[in-house]
């Protein structure tokens, strides 16, 4: 199984996913990603999805899940590098991610995050 | 008596009678498009034309109907993009009958040659008007495509603020488009704030702000703000009365106030400067 690796950037945490992810791979990057939060205490979150090309339903959940984990250790999630396309097709689905901030690449994520600190 | 031997016959009467038939034909259909085309010019078409029929009814060239058929099509087409009527297409190929009329009129013995002749024309004349219709269709659907693209520019208001001016009525094609263009716009720019105007939509119901909602989450799904502006009173009094939730969207009056808004957000200012006092240096 593939594991998305979480990277510790400061007290922000860095996922970057750029596999084709199934269930149990998303799993277990929502366990893993929990463990880093206790573990280190981070306030920020930042999920680069500049290589997904695809999402559904599936994956709109997850994101939306892993904002809600994130939000139980007091750290805020942001979402980078989203396609047009893939914009287009969350909105079509009905999933505007409420719970979830959206940033248009990793640099602007970061500003984000440091400025609302 | 069979129908070929009844052409061929009124194909060797006509050919015999070319140039009074040509010019006759050339006199009805010129008056019938009222100078719009001159005179040599419509000879010229017509010569064309009488020589494919000639050789159609001969009955030994098989490519001549074809060619003769594309021709008509080619003229008719030109007709409809230079803006004539149905009516004046049709009759230029209908006004061959009665110039032939005119000449067999008192040769009684050529009424079945005539009468077969006719039914010719008449199918002609048909065709002309399917192909010109088929042109009005295109033109139609040129113009369509020609809107489209006219109605949705994205522009750069300013650093980081980009706006789209909605002009016409909004609909599910439409929004696509806009969605499409205003996010390509958005990852190539990294604009943070989008203005979507709205003073060109003549009205807006639900559907039209369903689509709206629609591109803003969509937007924001890239973090960028969107501000809806150019909202006129009975538009506002619509969306009041249909119960049309923005939620959290601002919206503005103006594109002026958007941008001010965006600007704000943006945490820039712009200042007036102070007018420079005359003869204090």
């Amino acid at each position: 199984m593939e594991r998305v690796p979480i990277l510790k950037i400061g007290t922000t945490l860095f996922v970057s996913i750029q596999i084709d992810l199934q269930d149990e791979s998303v799993v277990r990057l929502q366990e893993d990603l929990a463990d880093e939060l206790s573990l280190t205490g981070a306030r920020g979150v930042i999920i680069d999805i500049t290589a997904v090309e695809i999402v559904d339903s599936f994956i709109g959940r997850m994101l939306a899940t892993i904002g809600s984990i994130s939000r139980l250790f007091d750290a805020e999630t942001v979402l980078v590098g989203m396609r047009p396309a893939v914009a287009i097709t969350l909105t079509e689905l009905g999933l505007s991610l409420r719970g979830v901030r959206t940033a248009l690449n990793a640099e602007k994520g970061l500003a984000l995050l440091n400025g609302s600190a | 008596m069979d129908v070929d031997s009844s052409q061929r016959r009124m194909a060797a009467y006509m050919r015999d009678h070319q140039d009074k038939v040509v010019s006759r034909w050339s006199e009805l259909v010129a008056a019938g498009l009222r100078g719009r085309s001159s005179a040599a010019e419509v000879r010229r078409e017509l010569d064309d034309l009488y020589a494919l029929l000639l050789r159609a009814m001969s009955g030994t060239d098989e490519p001549a109907i074809g060619e003769l058929r594309a021709a008509l099509a080619e003229l008719s087409g030109s007709r409809a993009r230079n803006g004539f009527t149905p009516v004046e297409t049709a009759l230029g190929v209908f006004a061959l009958k009665d110039a032939v009329y005119e000449l067999v009129a008192d040769t009684a013995e050529l009424v079945p040659e005539y009468l077969a002749f006719s039914r010719m024309v008449d199918d002609l004349g048909l065709h002309t008007f399917e192909t010109y219709a088929a042109a009005r269709e295109q033109i139609i659907a040129d113009q369509a495509d020609a809107m489209l693209e006219l109605s949705t520019p994205v522009i750069k208001l300013w650093e980081g603020v980009i706006a789209v001016p909605l002009v016409g009525t909004l609909d599910s094609a439409r929004t696509q488009l806009v969605m499409e263009r205003l996010l390509e716009t958005l990852v190539a720019t990294g604009a943070e704030h989008a203005v979507l105007d709205i003073t060109g939509v003549p009205t807006v119901d639900t559907e039209v702000a369903q689509h709206l909602l629609k591109t803003v989450s969509a937007a924001r799904l890239l973090g960028t703000e969107c501000i809806v502006s150019g909202i006129r009173p009975q538009v506002a009094q619509t969306i009041v009365s249909l119960g049309i939730e923005f939620g959290d969207i601002a919206t503005k009056a103006t594109l002026a106030d958007a941008l001010a808004h965006a600007l704000n957000r943006s945490g820039q200012r712009i200042e007036m400067q102070r007018p420079q006092q005359p003869g204090r240096g």
